[in-house]
């Protein structure tokens, strides 16, 4: 692209830059050079050209890179660096999702798992070389986009480019001839044509209008460029949004049995991640109390019996402490938007309500105990922590099961993940739980390393068997525990980033100006007229597309047909909504042989100086292109 | 949530094995056509060689690249046939059709702008009026699929599979009412029977509900659009193929050598395979842009993050990556013609590989492939 820019630079006058877009020939000798560095006359050359080092100074270096880093070649290759760098994060386990899998995988690959991760590739996404290809390709992206801006901008207050000398060269070409006594001399056909290119929205430039030879220059199709560097520009803005989340968003969890409340604060979460400019004054003190948590279970599908299919959290929420309440509902696919931070729900599970009292007989702890989903059907771990239990600490390890079924060799399973048959099976251990030190433990882990076992499968007592309503007293006088009942919990992510919106925006943004740049067409058309000695009037135009445009064929039919309607020539070549390329480029010719051949040879005989010499040149092509095909 | 319906799923399944046979038998005629008009082609070119000797063979590639050389004397526009490579004006229709109009006259099945040639050829109508045959009968198939368990049709890789082939052959016959892309018909229908056949047998899954996780409208605009723009990247992605054989045959064939591969003067010249391949791929990218979107909207809804590179995501945002460089490529010197067919050739790859592999293989939030 840098090269189109440059190109455009060098060549301020409007007429010299469309000496690039000339097909070739003729035209193309006065700017050849020109349009060697754009269309690649010689693409041999050019590369030649390009790869000579430069012996400049510092200063000239620096230039050279600068231009290097901004063309559209560095683009492309950034851009597939960027692909390729991205898959990485796709098969290796990545830190930010998944920590513990990480630290799992590189303990199970001593091989190779460190050396993967000094090259980061754990940490794909905020790793040097992920960002040094980004940074580079938004560097290159805006070194590109200014200087198009610039030039678009001068583009669109210039005058559209000369009139070619030969039309006939163009993609698109055609004549029309008015017949002597039709009244339009060519004064006015160039009028008229002006009209109507400026109804179709054309930007039209009449030069000459008096002379023998009046032509226009019309130009339509400025919201392409403008499109594309929308986009482009909208793809920094996204980045920046993306950025501007990371600074000042934060995200946290936290699980709700039925019946708790969260509040909007530091200690309201379970687990909580700053962004690096995260205040804590950000947090509003909202609060949400779950009421209900709900779980319909498919019952009708082949092999698919017992999935859940719908879940639902009946919650009463409080905007502020003294905030009136507000009943709502919570669903997967529907968060909750609370004081700018948006509440999901992504877990939930069965929380078996226990009281256990201590070898004094107090209560040393009671309440629901969060058990973690295992396997099938709500097959669940439950680990229960009593560090107040007294005279010593007592802690229970077992799973909970919502429809318990023993198999023959002994092994329990859950066989529905409705509550039809609940069952807590534990082991309990007594000694020192090592919490009393401070240090952070995982309350879904026992370790038992330290503990001495009191009910165990293996042991003498056996394990520990409840249903809801039933109690179990420890050996040794340790105390008793009872399983109450069951309640459900859930878990849920409370995010805020204050990017997304402006995210969306610019991506909207990206997305108008892509469209617009992919489907407004640039085109510029070149109208001449003349009048022949016999008193008709002789009318050529010519038309060229800069960038891809597969409809420029249809554009020259359409005003073609618009002129013909104009001065009610009967022009049926109009009326061919989209012709073959060999018929198109000199429709006048093959749709009114006898009248245009032998008018456009006239004009020729008729002044062989005159400009006019374009109509024989273009006819004799065109009759020469017929008798080939 | 409406209730499963069994015997539509029982009815969706046995269409789904109707199209599929109505498939085979469209695609033998396809491959018939391919056979018969290519000896019929043979026959004019041997004739045509015989009345003008030499240089009769190089006629059926004068659209091409290697072609500027014979026919720029005779088309204005060719100075721009002469590039894809390195050009800042990309040919436009004129250029295509003029140039194809060539081809046309000794018998192309498509020509340059791919539009309909005068001669009838029978058998690939009646593979046409199989092929819609088959869809009409596909269509059923999804339709009951989705009468059957009361939502859309694309909630695991039985439906996505099914649903895809018909988006597949849809596409192929909405593009054939405009452009004679015919030559393309053994490669869509083939691909669609063997997505078909794969649905049924490697991931057959009856009739049921979406999990709560897909239950969102997103999941009919985000899903939709995807299977959409991938219908035409799939045709975009047996253009770029064919034009990459075809630079090869026309490469060989301007440099005197044998014309081996005589089943691609079925096939358009390269240049014009590449400038519709661009058209289809443009609207494609589109498409894709706003998967990526609705689908960032929609992880925004579901999980709370619009973005977090899981591996779906990475995948969707490779694919997207590699299409916009396949844009890139085509504004870039030196990287038209056989370089950006090859982008968007891995661009495709990339896509069957995120549905298949991905889907399969890569643990991610998109569990839902329903294995
Ligand atoms: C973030 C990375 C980029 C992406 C995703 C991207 C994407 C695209 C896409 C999809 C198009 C085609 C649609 C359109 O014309 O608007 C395009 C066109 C273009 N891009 Fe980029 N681009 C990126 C960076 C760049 C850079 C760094 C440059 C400059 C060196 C650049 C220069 C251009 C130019 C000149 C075009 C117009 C090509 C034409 O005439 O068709 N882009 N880009």
């Amino acid at each position: 692209m840098s090269e189109r820019v440059n190109e455009e630079k060098k060549s301020p006058a409007p007429g010299a830059t469309s000496g690039g877009s000339q097909p070739d020939g003729a035209s193309a000798g006065k700017s050849g050079t020109k349009s060697g560095s754009m269309s690649g006359g010689s693409p041999v050359a050019a590369a030649k050209a390009e790869a000579v080092l430069p012996t400049l100074g510092p200063l000239g270096m620096l230039r050279w890179a600068w231009t290097q880093l901004t063309s559209m070649r560095t683009a492309l290759f950034l851009l597939l660096m960027l692909a390729v760098g991205a898959v990485p994060g796709s098969l290796f386990p990545q830190r930010p999702a998944n920590p513990s899998i990480v630290t799992q995988y590189i303990k199970d690959n001593p091989d190779y798992g460190k050396i993967l991760d000094s090259l980061q590739l754990y940490d794909v996404y905020s790793s040097a070389w992920f960002s040094a290809i980004y940074i580079l390709l938004f560097i290159s992206l805006i070194g590109c986009v200014v200087p198009r801006a610039i030039a678009h901008y001068k583009a669109m207050r210039s005058q559209p480019p000369r009139t070619p000398a030969r039309l006939s060269r163009l993609p698109e070409y055609g004549t029309l001839v008015l017949p002597a006594g039709a009244g339009v001399p060519a004064s006015r056909a160039i009028d008229d044509a002006a009209g109507l290119l400026t109804k179709r929205g054309y930007r039209v430039d009449v030069r000459d209008r008096d002379g023998a030879r009046p032509s226009i220059g019309a130009e339509r199709g400025f919201l392409r460029e403008v499109g594309n560097l929308v986009f482009h520009t909208a793809l920094i803005g996204v980045l920046v949004s993306v950025a501007v989340g990371g600074l000042f968003g934060y995200s946290g969890q936290r699980i709700l049995v039925e019946g708790d409340t969260f509040v909007n604060t530091l200690v309201g979460y379970d687990q909580f991640t700053p962004g690096s400019n995260f205040q804590s004054s950000q947090l509003e003190p909202y609060s949400v109390q779950l009421d209900k948590f709900q779980i319909t279970f498919d019952r009708e599908s082949q092999g698919k019996i017992g999935q859940p299919i719908d879940f639902q959290a009946d919650v009463t929420t409080r905007e502020s402490p003294d905030a009136p309440a507000r009943k709502e509902v919570l669903k997967v696919n529907d968060p909750l938007t609370l004081g700018g931070t948006s509440m999901y729900l992504t877990g939930n599970g069965y929380a078996p309500v226990v009281t256990i009292r201590d070898g004094a007989g107090n209560i040393a702890m009671q309440g629901p105990v969060v058990a973690k989903l295992q396997g099938d059907n709500y097959y669940s771990s439950a680990v229960i922590k009593v560090p107040d239990a007294k005279p010593d600490q007592l802690a229970f390890a077992g799973f909970f099961l919502p429809t318990a079924f023993v198999t023959e060799e002994g092994v329990s399973f859950s066989g529905d993940p409705e509550l039809f048959n609940p069952q807590l099976t534990l082991n309990s251990y007594y000694g020192d739980l090592g919490l009393d030190d401070g240090a952070p433990q995982n309350v879904f882990e026992l370790d038992v390393k330290k503990l001495t076992p009191l009910n165990a499968r293996n042991l003498d007592a056996g394990g520990i068997t409840l249903s809801p309503g039933t109690s179990y007293t420890l050996p040794d006088g340790k105390g008793t525990i009872s399983f109450g009942g069951v309640k459900r919990y859930i878990g849920v992510d409370i995010h805020h980033n204050p990017g997304q919106l402006y995210a969306l925006i610019f991506a909207l943004l990206a997305v108008a100006g892509l469209v617009t740049s992919l489907y407004v067409n640039r085109r510029r058309v070149w109208v001449r007229t003349g009048t022949h000695a016999d008193g008709r009037t002789m009318v050529e135009y010519g038309l060229l597309a800069r960038g891809e445009d597969h409809r420029l064929a249809g554009e020259a039919a359409a005003i073609r047909r618009l002129l013909a309607g104009a001065w009610d020539l009967d022009d049926d070549g109009g009326s061919q909504s989209a012709p073959s390329g060999g018929a198109d480029n000199n429709r006048a010719d093959t749709t009114r042989p006898g009248a245009s051949a032998g008018a456009s040879a006239d004009v020729g005989q008729a002044s062989p100086d005159h400009p006019a010499a374009d109509f024989i040149q273009s006819t004799a092509g065109s009759s020469e292109s017929k008798k080939e095909q | 949530m409406l209730p499963i319906n069994e015997t539509m799923g029982q009815y969706s399944e046995l269409f789904m094995l109707l199209a599929a046979g109505t498939y085979t038998v469209a695609f033998i005629a396809f491959a018939w056509d391919l056979a018969k008009s290519s000896k019929t082609l043979r026959a004019v070119d041997l004739k045509a060689a015989g009345l003008a000797g030499a240089a009769a063979a190089r006629v059926p590639v004068a659209a091409g690249v290697g072609a500027s050389s014979s026919a720029g004397t005779v088309d204005r526009a060719d100075g721009d046939v002469a590039g894809p490579v390195g050009r800042a004006e990309r040919p436009t229709s004129s250029v295509a059709g003029g140039s194809g109009g060539n081809a046309a006259g000794i018998g192309h099945t498509a020509d340059g702008t791919m539009r309909y040639a005068a001669e009838r050829r029978a058998p690939a109508r009646v593979a046409v009026a199989l092929t819609v045959l088959g869809a009409a009968i596909h269509a059923a198939g999804v339709i009951t699929r989705a009468l059957g368990a009361g939502r859309v049709p694309w909630g695991n890789m039985y439906e996505f599979l099914t649903t895809g082939a018909f988006v597949a052959v849809a596409v192929f016959l909405l593009v054939l009412v405009r452009r004679d892309l015919r030559f393309l018909g053994t490669f869509v229908v083939g691909l669609a029977i063997i997505m078909l056949v794969a649905a049924s047998v490697a991931y057959w899954t009856p009739v049921g509900h979406l999990v709560p996780a897909l239950q969102s409208y997103w999941l009919i605009i985000h899903v939709s659009i995807a299977v959409l723009s991938s219908a035409l990247f799939t045709l975009t992605f047996a253009m770029s193929a064919l034009q990459l054989v075809q630079t090869h045959r026309q490469k060989t064939i301007a440099a005197g050598g044998a014309d081996k591969l005589g089943f691609m003067r079925l096939v358009p010249s390269a240049l014009s395979l590449e400038n519709l391949s661009y058209r289809i791929n443009a609207i494609a990218f589109v498409g894709w842009t706003f998967t990526l979107m609705f689908g960032a909207i929609w992880a925004e809804k579901a999980w709370g993050r619009f973005w977090g590179w899981d591996t779906k995501e990475v995948w969707t945002f490779v694919i997207w990556v590699v299409y916009a460089g396949y844009l890139h490529a085509r504004a870039t010197r030196g990287w038209t013609g056989t370089r950006a067919a090859w982008l968007s050739i891995v661009g495709y790859l990339c896509v069957v590989f995120n549905f298949t592999i991905v889907n399969q293989f890569f643990n991610g939030l998109h569990s839902y492939s329903g294995l």
